[in-house]
């Protein structure tokens, strides 16, 4: 580095003084110095394709392969499939099908229901928040807990709480407040679903929090004031204040939310383990299973390709409509 | 200077070149053995013991014992159950694998299949002392028919039924249940004031499949045909679920709790006397780290449907246990065989098993008085007499998973208290059938 510096001082510093050494030929100098930001990239753009294209191409190859356990050993041997292993999962009255439009329509609304908690929670603590009292930093940091925990040991507690006989919450609901008639299952039967938003939730919120809370810094107090001086209350000050302001945070926060919502392996897994029970078995799992549980390789990548489709087409959609939405309000 | 930049650079982009191929690569030598490396062998165990450390404190000391005698240095690794199936996986895939591995006797059709394990053929049996040392259940579970084995039997499990002799006491029972009804009448007289008749491990797909498949024998029912095309949902098979739902959906003798344990909470529950049954493989090791006494407890057959029962209708475990396999493309063929041999020598058996409350499915380790405990002697006389191999097709585990599941689920209606028919039964595990892979 202090080589590149020193001669990057050197030249363009001294001007006038004579060149030493043979003079060299304009193009090829232009030429390399053109180049040089892109030799400079080719590390970066390598280890690109080899940590994202080369893995997601070969999975697109293997969706078009019967990967079965005969061919581990060298996945190349595995028989084309053509469009089989497509054809199987999106047939929607075979099993295979049903079972993959059933755990796409639960990951819907898992992710509609828990990004959107997730959102309203982390908006209203950021509101909250905003303005200065005694303790604020501590309630803050607090709030930050859930995201700095390691995934494994958060969502691993909250499988024993959920334990029917022996976890927290039904001894908290059943036992104590006396709520819940009968003390119901969490982890398995039709609840399983409102325990995996109910961690999902928990976990994703203060990520909103963060962020909305960075936006917030950006308005100037002065606007507040001047609503107030025109007789704006709370409400109107967040709907026509707050919010606008912060729609491109959101706009952003809420497409990553929901990608790493609609993706999320680690919450099921670490809670239900490989076979998550119907109701809340989202796409993800679902897809491990297809391929791992059953060694059918060739149909999970064929599951992932259509996955991988769909939250491109919806990434696409919504980048579009929130622009289109966006030069609106602008013009 | 600038070319120095322009090399390391170009270095830098060419060795990451070579490290993507490489991945893709994986095991470029085709796959064969050879003794490249005739110093060094790399085992991956099971996990027997109570804890992975406990495993180690076990084995390292017969592995400096095997070291001192051929002077080659094996290097350890104890893989926990949930990982070692999938582990495998990638090791076949990418061709780094151990030399010598543990699998559970169940997947040795599946794995053969996969092709990544030394077929044992008759060369290979010479080198380890020959074939018929084995107990031939046990070797019955080494691959399918008619293909050389693709393991050796290493240790031997069977279920047993497991109950609390002071609980039945009480309750006055004085003899064990040979029938299942008899066990559910002492179910009944068992259950009571927080206490149940039987604990089972209602969330684990693994403990389920292996109940459906002895009472699918019981009645009469495989869930594979001769063919080795799938028939989840026969008659038999429906009859076979049905019946072991029932135990916590209609005579409630089981805890519904139990519909979600999957971490050996069941034998938990009844080393702590919460249930006074327990359908288990060789338990004594899990039962002594819950802190119950042996003789507390005692050990009879898994139940029939009727007394003196033979053939498949006396079927009242599967052949549980351990296999020892050799990766196939080790480059240490010779001492990986040499280290089989090791493991498979009475001595070693002997001392293996006995640690790990194993049976040895070596027929003369078999006969060491060790193995002669009250409890020990009805696990072996089931696995010489009354055991079946799970069925030694490729799609096994998917059978596993997808009947498992099944009837985890139904277990799980019951426990909300939804009823469960034999049509409901039927439904799901058509299902399963349907997600069975086209062969």
């Amino acid at each position: 580095m202090n080589r590149v510096l020193s001669r990057a001082r050197s030249h363009p510093a001294a001007p006038g003084r004579p060149r030493t050494g043979p003079p060299r030929p304009p193009r090829l100098s232009r030429l390399r110095r053109a180049g040089l930001p892109y030799l400079l990239l080719l590390p970066a753009l390598a280890l690109e394709l080899l940590v994202h294209l080369v893995p997601m191409t070969v999975g697109v190859v293997m969706a078009f392969k019967g990967l079965t356990q005969q061919y581990l050993r060298d996945w190349t041997t595995a028989p084309w499939a053509g469009l089989g292993n497509f054809r199987v999962a999106v047939d929607f009255d075979a099993p295979v099908g049903a079972a993959l439009l059933r755990s796409f329509w639960v990951t819907c609304c898992f992710t509609v229901l828990a990004v959107g908690l997730a959102w309203l929670l982390g908006t209203a603590a950021a509101v909250l928040m905003q303005d200065r009292f005694r303790g604020r930093g501590l309630l803050r940091t607090a709030f930050l807990i859930p995201y700095a925990l390691p995934v494994y040991a958060a969502v691993i507690t909250w499988s024993f709480m959920f334990q029917r006989d022996t976890g927290l919450v039904n001894h908290v609901l059943h036992d104590q407040l006396g709520i819940l008639g009968t003390p119901p299952f969490w982890l398995i039967g039709d609840n399983s679903f409102a325990a995996l938003v109910t961690v999902s939730v928990w976990r994703s919120w203060p990520f909103a929090f963060l962020i909305l809370t960075a936006g917030l810094q950006n308005i100037p107090r002065e606007l507040y004031e001047a609503a107030a001086m025109d007789g704006a209350g709370v409400w109107q000050q967040i709907r026509r204040i707050t919010l606008p302001a912060l729609r491109p945070v959101n706009q952003v926060l809420v497409l990553v939310l929901f990608l790493w919502t609609f993706n999320d392996f680690n919450t099921p897994y670490v809670l239900f383990g490989k076979s998550a029970p119907e109701p809340a078995d989202l796409i993800s799992i679902h897809i491990y299973q297809s391929s791992f549980v059953t060694w059918n390789f060739g149909s999970g990548a064929a599951m992932s390709v259509l996955l991988l489709l769909f939250l491109l087409v919806v990434t696409a959609g919504y980048l579009l409509a929130t622009a289109r939405g966006r030069r609106e309000t602008d013009g | 200077m600038r070319r120095t930049r322009a090399t390391a650079a170009a270095t830098l982009a060419a060795a990451l070149a070579g490290a993507a191929t490489g991945c893709g690569g994986g095991s470029a030598g085709g796959g064969r053995s050879s003794n490249d490396n005739p110093e060094q062998l790399t085992y991956w165990a099971s996990n027997q013991g109570a804890t992975v450390e406990e495993d180690k404190r076990v084995l390292i000391p017969e592995l400096k014992k095997f070291q001192r005698r051929t002077s080659i240095a094996v290097k350890l690794e104890v893989i926990p159950w949930s990982d070692l199936l999938n582990r495998v996986l990638a090791a076949t895939i990418s061709g780094q694998g151990p030399d010598v591995l543990n699998i559970g006797n169940t997947w040795s059709a599946s794995l053969q299949a996969g092709g990544a394990l030394l077929p044992f053929d008759d060369a290979a049996f010479r080198a380890i002392g020959g074939k018929d040392r084995f107990v031939p259940s046990a070797l019955a579970a080494t691959g399918a028919a008619g293909k050389d084995p693709a393991a050796v039997p290493l240790y031997s499990l069977a279920y047993g039924l497991y109950y609390n002799k002071k609980l039945f006491r009480r309750a006055g029972i004085d003899a064990p249940p040979a029938t299942w009804d008899e066990l559910v009448a002492d179910g009944r007289k068992l259950t009571g004031g927080g206490r149940w008749g039987l604990a089972i491990e209602g969330a684990s797909y693994a403990e389920n499949s292996h109940h459906a498949f002895v009472l699918g024998k019981q009645h009469g029912a495989d869930f594979f045909d001769r063919y080795g095309k799938p028939r989840f949902d026969s008659p038999g098979a429906v009859a076979a679920v049905k019946q072991f739902v029932d135990l916590l959906a209609q005579e409630k003798i089981v805890a519904p709790g139990n519909a979600e344990y999957a971490t050996q909470r069941s034998v938990r529950d009844f080393a702590a006397g919460k249930a006074a049954m327990l359908m288990w493989q060789s338990a004594a090791g899990a039962l002594k780290a819950h802190n119950m006494t042996p003789k507390d407890y005692g050990v009879a057959p898994v139940p029939v449907r009727t007394k003196g029962a033979t053939g498949d209708k006396g079927v009242n475990s599967m052949v549980a246990g351990i296999n020892l396999a050799v990766f196939k493309n080790t480059d240490n063929h010779d001492g990986a065989l040499k280290f089989v041999e090791f493991m498979t020598s009475t001595a070693e058996q002997k001392r293996l098993n006995s640690s790990f409350g194993a049976l040895p499915p070596v027929e003369e380790a078999q006969r060491d008085k060790a193995f002669a405990t009250p409890d020990l002697t009805v696990l072996r006389e089931t696995l010489a007499k009354s055991a079946a191999p799970l069925p030694m097709v490729p799609e096994e585990n998917q059978f596993e998973t997808l009947v498992g599941t099944a009837m985890k689920e139904l277990l799980a209606d019951a426990a909300a208290g939804h009823p469960v028919g034999a049509a409901d039964v039927k439904e799901r595990l058509a299902k399963a059938q349907q997600q069975m892979p086209p062969r």
